[in-house]
C-alpha cells in the first residue's frame, strides 16, 4: 500500500481525530493506517457522519408508530398515507457551507436533501426551508441572507420542485453562524421504495452522475468544527451545485427504478464516495471493492485520497443485478449522464479500494459505521439560565397603533414575501395553499387527499428552557397542521446546537431532545429521521439551541381544507385557548428590551392536544371559516395576518379585548395552545358547545369587517398602513444600505 | 385531437401540461423526447416551461440547437398550432419563430406570483374563448421575462395584432405599477404574424383547477381545444 505520506500527530489532529481515536484505528486495523485510510476514517468518524456525540441521546426519541414504514437510519423517513402511497421526507442542515459561501452552500443543501428523497424511489414534490440570520442592520448578514435565498431559489427552481414554505428568523445569536435547514417531501408507491444497501455477492457497484472533482474535500470534517476569522479560507471545502445535472439524475433514477434490476441506491453526499460505499455495504451486511481508476474525474492527477473524500455534487452510487450493467447504462446515457461500473459487492465485510490493481485502502466495513466512536459527553446546566429568567417590568405603551406597526415590521414577524416570491412555489400544480399561510398543503393527484407540511422551532424559547422549547416546537408544528384540517402523522428534526464538547451545549441538546421526545409521544407523531448539526459556534460563541421540527400530516379531503385568512365581513372572530400574562421569550419583550429573557409560558401537552382535537372536529363539522395558530407576536400579530395574508383581498376586524390583562400584554403575550378562528354567526353556539366538550376555553372577540383593523379603545389602522409595515419590511431593510 | 408536449433535458413543467390536457380536459397527449422528434401526428404542440439545459448561457439558447427544433420550425411554418410557455416562449424567441428577446427581470430576481394579464387579441386559436380586454389572473415564475423588441418591430407587431397579453391591474389598467418584470409595453405574450405560434411568460397550466386559486388558465386550453374541434369538423390537414 501507498505509504508515501507519513502519519504524524499533527496530521492526525488536522484530520479532526483525537489521539485516542487514532489509537482505536490502529487497533482495529492491526497496523498504522495509510494517508488515504486516515482520510476515510476522519470523515466517517466525524461528528457529521458518525453522530458520535448525539447517538446515545437520540435513542430516546420515539421512532415507531402505525404509519412508520421506515424510521431513522436510511436516507429518509417513510410513512404510509393510504391508497398504496407513502410520504418520504427528511430535513438536513447546510449551516457551515452557507456561512462560508452562502449561494453554493444553500444551493447544495437543497441538492443534497433532494437526492436523499429520490434515492428512496420517491419523486420530490415539495421543499421547505428553515433559515436563521443575524440582524439585517449588519451588511454581512444582508449578504448572507440574500445569497442564501438566491441559492435556494437557483437550485430548487431549476429542479422543478416547488419551495412551498418554511420560516425565517433574525436574531443576533446567528450573526456569525447562519442556519440553513432544507426539508424535502417526496411521494412514492409503497412497493417501490428503495434502500441504500449493497447485497448480492458479485453484483456490480455503479457510479452515476457528475464527474468527481476536487471540490468539497473534507466538507464533513469542516462541518464538525467551530469557526473563526480564518473560515473564509475554507471556501474550497464548499461544493458547487449543478441543478441541471441533478434534474437529469432525478429523471434517470426514477426511470431506472421502474425496472426490476436495481438492488440498492445511495446518494453521494457528505464524505462522498467513502460514505456511500461504506454505508451501503454496512446495511447490506457485505463488503465492497472498488477501482478508483474507473471513477469519472473532472481533472487529471487526483490522488486516491482526493477521489475518496471529494464531495462533488450530483453523484449516486447504485448496486444492480449482475448482467444488467448495459441496461442501466442505456437509461443514464439517454439523459447524457456518466454511468460506470466501478466495483462489485464482495462477501468479506471489507471496504477495499484499489487503483490500477494496487490496493490503496482496506478497512473492515464495521470499523467505519457501527464501530465509530460513541461518546456520552458530560452535560451541565448553563449558568446563564439563572440570570435570564427574570424580566423587568415594562411600562404600558401610550401609542398602541404605532406599537402594533413596529411589531409587525420586525423582520422575524413580518411577511416573508420577499423570500418566497423568489422561489417557484407553484410548479407541479399541487400547491393547495400558497406560502405565507402557516402550513403548506400538497394535493395528491388522482386522490382527494393532501399532505400538510410545516417547519417550526423557536430558538429563543429553547435558550430560556430547552426542554419546554423542544416541546413547544413540536406543539406549534402540530397546531399549524390542524389549522388546515390535517391530522399530524410524523416528524423529522434538524437539531442545530453548539459545541458538544462543552457540557452546557450538550445539556441543552439533551434537554431539547427530551422535550421533543415527550411531545412526539403525546401527539403520536414519531420521529422518522433527521439531522444533527453541532459546532454552530464562531470564535467560541455558540448559537441559541435551535431544534427545527418538520412535521407531515394528512388531510383526507382537500376540499375540506381551512385557510388562515378571514373570509367574509360579519363573520365572528373567536379565540380558542387562553391568554395569560406570559411575555417570557416573546417578540414583544425582545422589542422592548432587546433581549431574549423571562420565564417561558406555562405549557401543558394535554391542553395542547385538546385544542388540536377541537380544531379538527370543528373543521370536520364545517364550523370554521378560517383558522390560524398564534405564535410569535401573539394575538395582535395573528389578527393582522388573518386580515392581510390573502393578497387577492384583505379584510378588516372590529374587536374588543374584554380582558383583565393590560392591553399590550393581552395583544402580545405568547401563551401557547391558542388558535384564532372565524365562524359564521349561526355556527358560534355549535363551536361553543364543542369547545366545552373538549374543555378548551373560548373567547368571542368581535367580527370581520370590510376594511380597517379596529381594537376598541386602543387603535384603528387602515389595511394599507398595516400592509406597508408588514409586507414590505424586509425589502425595505435591504434597500436602505 | 392529440397534443404533444416536448421534453428537453431540464424541462420541468412538462408533467404539468400533460396533467392538465389529460386529466383536466380529458384529451390525448404524449411526451415528445427532444432526441426522437416525430411531430406529424400531433394537432398542437406545447413547449413547456422549465430550465432546458439548465438555462446555461441564456434561457433557450442551447435548446434551439436540439435535434427536435428543425421539425418544430417546419411544424410552425406549415401552420401547426404551437404554444410556448415561459421557457418554451424563450426557446421560440431564441430560434426566431417569434420576434424579440428576454432580458433579466428588472429587479434582477426570480419572481413567482399571481399577476393579471389583459387579453389584447381574442382572435387567435389560443384566446378565442376569452373576451377582448378580459383580465386573467394567472401565475408567473421566471428570472428572464423582461421582454424587449426594437421599436420598429414593435410597431409592426401592434399593427398586426401580435401582442396577445399585457400585464395589468386587476381592473385591466396597464401601467408601470403592474409590470412585474420591466417588460417593454407590459408585454406578457405575443404571437407570430400568422397567429399559429404563441409565446407567453405566464403559466396557464398552473391555474386550471379549483384548488389552485384561479381557473383562468382554462380559457387558453379551452380555446385550443375548441379550435381543434372546429378544425376536425371541417377536416383541414396540414
Amino acid at each position: 500500500m501507498n505509504k508515501d505520506i507519513p502519519i504524524t500527530p499533527e496530521l492526525i489532529a488536522q484530520h479532526g481525530l483525537s489521539p485516542e481515536e487514532y489509537q482505536k484505528i490502529v487497533s482495529i486495523l492491526g497496523r498504522e493506517p495509510n494517508y488515504t485510510e486516515l482520510g476515510i476514517f476522519s470523515v466517517m468518524w466525524s461528528e457529521h457522519c458518525s453522530y458520535k456525540s448525539s447517538r446515545a441521546i437520540l435513542k430516546g426519541l420515539p421512532t415507531t408508530g402505525c404509519c412508520v414504514v421506515q424510521g431513522p437510519g436510511e436516507n429518509a423517513g417513510v410513512i404510509d398515507i393510504g391508497e398504496g402511497l407513502v410520504a418520504v421526507f427528511k430535513i438536513e442542515s447546510h449551516n457551515h457551507p452557507s456561512f462560508i459561501e452562502p449561494y453554493q452552500g444553500a444551493a447544495t443543501g437543497v441538492g443534497g436533501i433532494l437526492r436523499d428523497i429520490f434515492t428512496m424511489g420517491a419523486r420530490p414534490v415539495a421543499l421547505l426551508n428553515s433559515l436563521r440570520f443575524g440582524n439585517l442592520s449588519n451588511p454581512r448578514n444582508r449578504y448572507l441572507f440574500e445569497h442564501v435565498v438566491a441559492g435556494i431559489a437557483g437550485y430548487g427552481n431549476c429542479m422543478g420542485v416547488p419551495t412551498v414554505g418554511g420560516e425565517v428568523y433574525f436574531d443576533p445569536t446567528y450573526d456569525l453562524n447562519p442556519l440553513v435547514n432544507a426539508f424535502c417531501l417526496g411521494v412514492a408507491r409503497r412497493e417501490h421504495i428503495f434502500l441504500g444497501q449493497a447485497t448480492g455477492i458479485g453484483n456490480p457497484v455503479i457510479y452515476v452522475g457528475s464527474k468527481t472533482g476536487r471540490d468539497g474535500i473534507h466538507g464533513a470534517t469542516m462541518a464538525s468544527e467551530e469557526f473563526d476569522e480564518s473560515s473564509a479560507e475554507r471556501r474550497p471545502t464548499v461544493q458547487v451545485g449543478d441543478p441541471f445535472t441533478e434534474k437529469l439524475l432525478l429523471e434517470a433514477c426514477l426511470e431506472l427504478m421502474k425496472q426490476n434490476f436495481l438492488v440498492g441506491i445511495q446518494d453521494m453526499g457528505a464524505a462522498g464516495l467513502t460514505c456511500s460505499t461504506a454505508e451501503m455495504a454496512s446495511r447490506g451486511g457485505t463488503g465492497i471493492e472498488i477501482d478508483l481508476a474507473k471513477v469519472p474525474r473532472r481533472e487529471p492527477g487526483m490522488t486516491p485520497y482526493e477521489i475518496m473524500l471529494s464531495e462533488s455534487q450530483e453523484r449516486m452510487l447504485l448496486v444492480a443485478d449482475k448482467g444488467k450493467e448495459a441496461e442501466v447504462a442505456a437509461i443514464f446515457n439517454k439523459w447524457d449522464l456518466e454511468c460506470v461500473t466501478i466495483g462489485r459487492v464482495i462477501s468479506e465485510k471489507n471496504f477495499r479500494v484499489c487503483e490500477n490493481g494496487q490496493l490503496v485502502a482496506d478497512i473492515p466495513v464495521n470499523a467505519l459505521t457501527d464501530e465509530a466512536p460513541l461518546y456520552v459527553r458530560p452535560r451541565q446546566e448553563p449558568a446563564y439560565l439563572k440570570q435570564v429568567k427574570t424580566a423587568p417590568e415594562i411600562a404600558e405603551p401610550t401609542d398602541y397603533a404605532q406599537l402594533l406597526l413596529n411589531i409587525l415590521s420586525r423582520p422575524t414577524i413580518s411577511s416573508k414575501e420577499y423570500v418566497y416570491r423568489q422561489y417557484d412555489h407553484m410548479v407541479r400544480t399541487d400547491t393547495g395553499l400558497l406560502p405565507g399561510a402557516g402550513a403548506s398543503l400538497i394535493r395528491l393527484k388522482g386522490s382527494k387527499k393532501a399532505l400538510a407540511l410545516t417547519l417550526d422551532g423557536n430558538s429563543g424559547y429553547c435558550y430560556l428552557d430547552p426542554y419546554t422549547g423542544g416541546m413547544l416546537a413540536v406543539a406549534e408544528a402540530a397546531r399549524n397542521l390542524v389549522c388546515t384540517g390535517a391530522r399530524p402523522l410524523a416528524i423529522t428534526n434538524c437539531l442545530n446546537f453548539g459545541n458538544p464538547e462543552k457540557p452546557e451545549a450538550m445539556w441543552q441538546f439533551e434537554q431539547a431532545v427530551n422535550g421533543i421526545s415527550a411531545a412526539c409521544q403525546h401527539f403520536d407523531t414519531p420521529v422518522t429521521g433527521g439531522n444533527v448539526s453541532f459546532y454552530n459556534e464562531t470564535s467560541g460563541e455558540g448559537i441559541y439551541p435551535t431544534p427545527v421540527i418538520g412535521m407531515v400530516g394528512l388531510l383526507d379531503d382537500i376540499d375540506m381544507r381551512v385557510t388562515p385568512w378571514f373570509k367574509q365581513p360579519g363573520d365572528l372572530i373567536v379565540l380558542l385557548g387562553e391568554t395569560k400574562p406570559e411575555l417570557g421569550g416573546s417578540e414583544y419583550l425582545k422589542y422592548i428590551t432587546g433581549k431574549t429573557m423571562g420565564q417561558l409560558p406555562g405549557f401543558s401537552l394535554i391542553r395542547e392536544k385538546n385544542l388540536h382535537s377541537l380544531c379538527l372536529d370543528a373543521i370536520n363539522q364545517r364550523l370554521l371559516q378560517s383558522a390560524h395558530d398564534l405564535s410569535e407576536g401573539g394575538l395582535g400579530v395573528a389578527l393582522v395576518e388573518c386580515c392581510l395574508i390573502n393578497k387577492a383581498g384583505g379584510l378588516g376586524v372590529a374587536i374588543g379585548l374584554d380582558s383583565n390583562l393590560r392591553p399590550d400584554i393581552c395583544l402580545f403575550s405568547e401563551s401557547p395552545s391558542r388558535i384564532l378562528v372565524s365562524v359564521k354567526r349561526d355556527n358560534l353556539s355549535a363551536l361553543k358547545k364543542l369547545a366545552t366538550e373538549y374543555n378548551v376555553p373560548l373567547q368571542s372577540l368581535g367580527e370581520v369587517t370590510p376594511d380597517k383593523v379596529s381594537i376598541q379603545g386602543l387603535l384603528e389602522l387602515s389595511l394599507a398602513e398595516l400592509d406597508r409595515a408588514w409586507r414590505e419590511s424586509i425589502a425595505r431593510r435591504l434597500e436602505t444600505r | 385531437m392529440k397534443f404533444g408536449v416536448i421534453v428537453f433535458p431540464g424541462s420541468n413543467c412538462d408533467h404539468d401540461c400533460y396533467h392538465v390536457i389529460k386529466h383536466v380536459f380529458n384529451r390525448e397527449v404524449e411526451f415528445v423526447w427532444h432526441k426522437q422528434p416525430q411531430l406529424n401526428k400531433f394537432d398542437a404542440i406545447i413547449i413547456p416551461g422549465g430550465f432546458s439545459y439548465g438555462d446555461y448561457l441564456r434561457p433557450g439558447a442551447i435548446a434551439r440547437f436540439s435535434p427536435i427544433m428543425s421539425q418544430v420550425i417546419d411544424y410552425a411554418n406549415r401552420g401547426g398550432l404551437l404554444l410556448g410557455i415561459c421557457n418554451g416562449f424563450q426557446v421560440l424567441l431564441e430560434v426566431g419563430l417569434l420576434p424579440g428577446a428576454m432580458r433579466t427581470n428588472h429587479q434582477l430576481k426570480f419572481i413567482c406570483e399571481y399577476v393579471n394579464i389583459r387579453v389584447e387579441n381574442n382572435a387567435t386559436p389560443f384566446t378565442q374563448n376569452c373576451a377582448q380586454g378580459q383580465v386573467l389572473r394567472i401565475p408567473i415564475a421566471h428570472m428572464q421575462g423582461n421582454y424587449y423588441v426594437d421599436p420598429e418591430t414593435l410597431k409592426q407587431m401592434q399593427a398586426q395584432n401580435q401582442i396577445i397579453f399585457r400585464y395589468c391591474s386587476p381592473e385591466g389598467q396597464i401601467d408601470e405599477a403592474h409590470n412585474p418584470n420591466g417588460s417593454l409595453y407590459n408585454i406578457a405574450g405575443i404571437s407570430n404574424k400568422a397567429g399559429n405560434v404563441l409565446g407567453m411568460m405566464p403559466h396557464p397550466e398552473r391555474c386550471t383547477e379549483d384548488i389552485l386559486n384561479s381557473t383562468d388558465g382554462r380559457l387558453i386550453f379551452e380555446s385550443l381545444i375548441n379550435r381543434l374541434s372546429q378544425r376536425e369538423s371541417t377536416v383541414v390537414s396540414y
